[in-house]
């Protein structure tokens, strides 16, 4: 079968911008997400629970938070890419019914490694910022 | 000999939290899916053999980030935690509460990947503190940054990934507001002696008293038996009018004592009748301290037993005079 084509080096420039990506934080989606990454954490889903413990509601649990910052890259990359490193630093809470904005620049391209310096940012700030490495496939000849 | 609480603290530096814990369940393509439907994964080459074949790959492969998720512990666990015996991640948690740090926030996440999981990898990891930071003032309270590593290998032993964990350990600012029980600081004092007295019982009943030699007519501060000009210990006192300039001043910030408000104006002020006097202003930002400026006098009741005299920017009418 053929697949989608996925980027090699040679066709990566360092400033290069990847495409805005908006991901809608929908309080199921909050929920789904936790579950499915075996994260039962009352915060994550019990909004009186969340409430008592001195959040404002819900929110998104960190294994999410690193999932959609590599999906993020890796939906650019291409599904050859193989993903090497996924380093973020935690900041604002993503809560049901707000918007988190995903953004990236190409800031290294070593050999095949990628460095992509990735943001996600919603209405309170940013909720994860960091870089992602990713190797892509050897250059076709 | 007993350790300080930092060198208790700091023997875990090295040490391993969470013994080798095997995932429940090995990488398998159900939990795969919940994972790449949930977060909307686009990629193919997780859950479709073909396309994982047309990208080099021998099977479908797991998102990379999904490595913590085999070894989480689950809904039974996370509602009905039981306590083991011998569990060092619970003994750690229990020397940062015994310092107040009761709260824990995550902030910072960094995965190294070293291979990629296929259905059939059993997953298991560790976890061994890297570094414990020295006490910080952060928004959310003072507290301590631990960083610690996970460590994830598969059946044979052959390490997958390591994940860099740091966590802020605080003391909440609202417990820390909840302590009204804790008695107010009070400030230090001057040792009080038959020599010395007589300005401090002045100074409770709010009059600022100067000494004067009886046989010269000097009028000298800091108090002591004995005239400095002409030696004689014959003296009486002047009370002071309670208007001043400003000599000198310095502010403090570092190191606090709690009975004062900081920034603190640590002030020298010359007295209109001409001696000087260690104190402190009052209402003035330290950015509008002017060395010549009129100042005049107000009373501090620091406490029960303790009354100083303070000073505050002159008001335009002394400043007529």
């Amino acid at each position: 079968m053929t697949v989608a084509p996925t980027r090699v080096a040679s066709q990566v420039t360092v400033g290069e911008a990847l495409p805005e990506h908006p991901i809608p934080l929908t309080r199921t989606f909050i929920v789904a997400t936790a579950i499915a990454s075996r994260d039962y954490q009352d915060v994550h889903h019990d909004p009186a629970l969340a409430v008592e413990r001195g959040s404002k509601d819900i929110f998104m649990n960190i294994l999410t938070s690193n999932g959609l910052v590599e999906s993020y890259v890796a939906a650019w990359a291409g599904p050859a890419a193989v993903i090497k490193r996924i380093k973020i630093r935690l900041g604002a809470p993503n809560y049901p019914g707000d918007t988190m904005t995903m953004t990236g620049t190409v800031s290294a391209v070593e050999g095949r490694l990628v460095t992509v310096e990735v943001k996600g940012v919603n209405s309170l700030g940013p909720h994860a910022s960091g870089s992602v490495v990713v190797e892509l496939p050897e250059e076709r000849a | 000999m007993s350790a300080t609480y930092e060198e208790r603290l700091n023997a875990w530096v090295g040490k391993q939290l969470v013994r080798p814990t095997p995932a429940a369940d090995p990488v398998n393509v159900p939990m795969i899916r919940h994972w790449v439907e949930a977060l909307d994964v686009a990629n193919p080459v997780h859950l479709d053999v073909e396309a994982a074949h047309a990208t080099g790959r021998g099977d479908v492969v797991a998102p990379a980030s999904m490595i913590q998720a085999w070894i989480m512990r689950g809904y039974a666990k996370t509602v009905r935690p039981q306590a083991g015996a011998d569990d060092p991640y619970a003994e750690f948690i229990a020397l940062l509460n015994e310092g107040g740090y009761t709260s824990v926030v995550a902030t910072d996440s960094d995965f190294e990947f070293m291979r990629e999981l296929v259905p059939g990898d059993h997953v298991s990891a560790d976890e061994s503190v890297e570094s414990i930071s020295p006490e910080k003032t952060t928004g959310l309270g003072a507290g301590r940054f631990v960083t610690t590593v996970k460590t994830y290998r598969d059946a044979s032993g052959e390490v997958l990934a390591t994940q860099k964990w740091r966590t802020l350990r605080f003391k909440p600012k609202a417990a820390a507001q909840a302590e009204p029980e804790k008695p107010q600081a009070l400030r230090p004092r001057a040792a009080i002696n038959l020599d010395n007295q007589f300005w401090f019982e002045a100074a409770k009943e709010h009059r600022l008293v100067i000494q004067r030699c009886t046989a010269c007519q000097t009028l000298r501060h800091p108090v002591g038996p004995q005239c400095p000009h002409c030696q004689s210990f014959d003296w009486d006192t002047v009370e002071a009018s309670g208007r001043a300039t400003l000599y000198s001043f310095t502010v403090a910030h570092h190191p606090r004592h709690p009975a004062f408000d900081y920034p603190l104006v640590i002030a020298v002020v010359e007295l209109e009748e001409g001696t000087r006097l260690i104190t402190n202003l009052v209402g003035i930002a330290p950015e509008d301290a002017v060395i010549g400026m009129p100042l005049e006098l107000e009373w501090l009741d620091a406490d029960a037993d303790l009354t100083l005299p303070v000073f505050r920017a002159a008001s335009a009418a002394g400043e007529e005079n």
